[in-house]
């Protein structure tokens, strides 16, 4: 059986989505840096540099490994050689965490390369969830799943959003990654609170906490459009929802994200220690 | 009401297509710009990969040209896999068909030298032979000796001068192309890709190396332009031989 208790061994510190152009900065002076997460897909190639440099990494850092494309919620069967490129990954590298999305990607072996939505419904949920088992299963661990951002809402959709990931968390013993900028997005699109949205989600299983930038935009009705770009700055409602959220979990692995329009290290280095002292506040 | 993927899918990749029915904004009704969110994501991200793949390529045709292209590319030939360290292995081809590209005939070898460059730098690791490996084996014995050639070693042919063309548009400096023949030859003794300039006996030479046969087979497969020591001191330098069997 796995274990059930154990989310992630991941340290309550800030870390960082790591990206090769740091490489020398963050191992020169990681100041509070206490983890890095790397996309999993990134690291599937046979070697060279990239898996040259996770070798190094893992050695100064616990790592949580981040997969973007396993496509959980898919209509079809998961794609069974993603699958065991995860597994060689995760066995080689024995990461503290691993994590995936509330989302498909693949249909019919077309990749999109982006995180697309689902309904939720006792029929989602049922694939889902033996799609989160069949993971496991493979790769001999729990995993956390990420909530999603939101741009559209889906007719058929019974179950809130939390319940929905409560529901999958109980029935698969899997943890659950809390994205408060995904909470942030989602709760400006559809128009609810994100305050709520915490308080009826299930902290206890969170293993992880990410934050990142997102983009504004609106719809054609005029209404607030926030997309999640992770290409800028983290904004303060975020900020103050990530205090909210700590002051109800207690200290979690909080990880900041930003993946387009890469920023130096200092800049980067500058939101880290915003998030350590997010951590410290708590703490103290 | 219930949207499946397959109808998501088809309205995703046609922006003239309409929005599914079912999917609805906070106030219940159709969400069109809602979903131009996912439309553009995809697209974006296809062609910022295929961007960040090719950026030679894109230099010679220009921003706006690549952009179009990349919009073509990405509808005929999606990602099959989530490795998207690898999409785009289709340029090559899709560029021999690519109408408004057919007027630059190097541009799908270019292509192809890009790939190449690619997988090279995700092979494997593989240890090289000393570099004089081939000066303790016996004169009468060298042609039934094979080599195991490195992972991360690739040969591309053209008919047009790629080597000089791929260096003149990354190389600050670089003599102008010469309108003649090219192959090049990648290596990675560390873990950066390099390219050589070889010919195209001395790239048959390499494949059917790679491939397994002998050095005397191999050497059968070039014509007489072969410089079997220049591809050998080459090969052995470049520590692109990690055995001698």
């Amino acid at each position: 059986m796995l274990d059930a208790t154990n989310h992630t061994s991941l340290p309550s510190r800030p870390g960082v989505g790591y990206k090769p152009q740091h490489y020398s900065d963050i191992m020169a002076d990681a100041g509070p840096l206490g983890w890095l997460e790397i996309h999993a897909e990134n690291y599937m190639g046979d070697g060279g540099r990239p898996i040259a440099q996770l070798h190094h990494l893992a050695e100064r850092f616990p790592i949580s490994v981040h997969g973007v494309g396993l496509s959980i919620g898919g209509e079809g069967d998961l794609d069974a050689d993603h699958l065991a490129r995860l597994k060689h990954l995760i066995t080689w590298l024995n990461p503290s965490s691993f994590s995936e999305h509330l989302a498909w990607s693949t249909h019919d072996s077309h990749f999109f390369n982006d995180l697309l939505p689902l309904p939720y419904t006792p029929q989602t949920l049922a694939r889902v969830a033996t799609h989160i088992d069949q993971v496991q299963d493979t790769v001999g661990r729990r995993m956390l799943l990420e909530n999603p951002s939101s741009y559209l809402a889906f007719a058929e959709s019974m179950m809130s959003e939390t319940d929905f990931l409560r529901e999958l968390s109980q029935r698969t013993g899997c943890g659950l990654l809390l994205d408060v900028n995904n909470v942030f997005v989602s709760a400006t699109n559809l128009k609810t609170s994100p305050q709520a949205y915490i308080d009826d989600f299930p902290l206890d299983a969170v293993g992880e906490i990410h934050l990142g930038g997102h983009d504004e935009d609106e719809d054609e009705t005029g209404a607030p459009l926030l997309i999640d770009s992770h290409g800028k700055a983290v904004v303060d409602p975020v900020w103050a929802l990530l205090d909210y959220t700590l002051a109800k979990s207690g200290p979690k692995p909080v990880l900041v994200e930003w993946d387009t329009d890469v920023p130096d290290w200092p800049v980067l280095a500058a939101e880290v220690a915003r998030a350590d002292t997010a951590l410290a506040l708590i703490t103290t | 009401m219930i949207v499946r993927q397959a109808a998501f899918k088809t309205a995703m990749l046609d922006p003239a297509a309409p929005v599914p029915d079912g999917i609805i904004n906070p106030d219940g009704a159709p969400a069109s710009k809602r979903f131009d969110v996912y439309r553009n994501n995809v697209a974006v991200s296809l062609s910022d990969a295929l961007e960040a793949a090719f950026p030679v390529v894109r230099k010679l045709v220009g921003d706006e040209f690549f952009r179009a292209m990349a919009g073509v590319y990405l509808r005929k030939h999606p990602p099959k896999t989530p490795l998207m360290m690898f999409y785009g292995e289709a340029m090559p081809q899709f560029l021999r068909r690519f109408e408004p590209a057919k007027s630059i005939g190097y541009l799908p070898d270019i292509a192809a030298i890009e790939l190449a460059l690619r997988h090279a730098y995700h092979a494997a690791d593989a240890a090289p032979v000393d570099a004089n490996a081939l000066t303790t084996i016996a004169a009468d014995a060298l042609m039934g000796i094979r080599l195991r050639i490195a992972p991360a070693t690739q040969t591309v042919t053209s008919d047009f001068p790629v080597h000089a063309i791929y260096r003149a548009n990354t190389v600050a400096g670089a003599p102008k192309p010469v309108m003649q023949a090219e192959a090049v030859l990648v290596t990675r003794a560390g873990f950066d890709p390099e390219l050589h300039l070889i010919n195209a006996a001395a790239a048959t030479c390499i494949s059917a190396l790679k491939d397994g046969q002998s050095l005397g087979q191999a050497m059968a497969t070039a014509d007489d332009t072969l410089d079997i020591g220049a591809v050998l001191g080459l090969l052995l330098a470049q520590g692109a031989v990690t055995e001698i069997y």
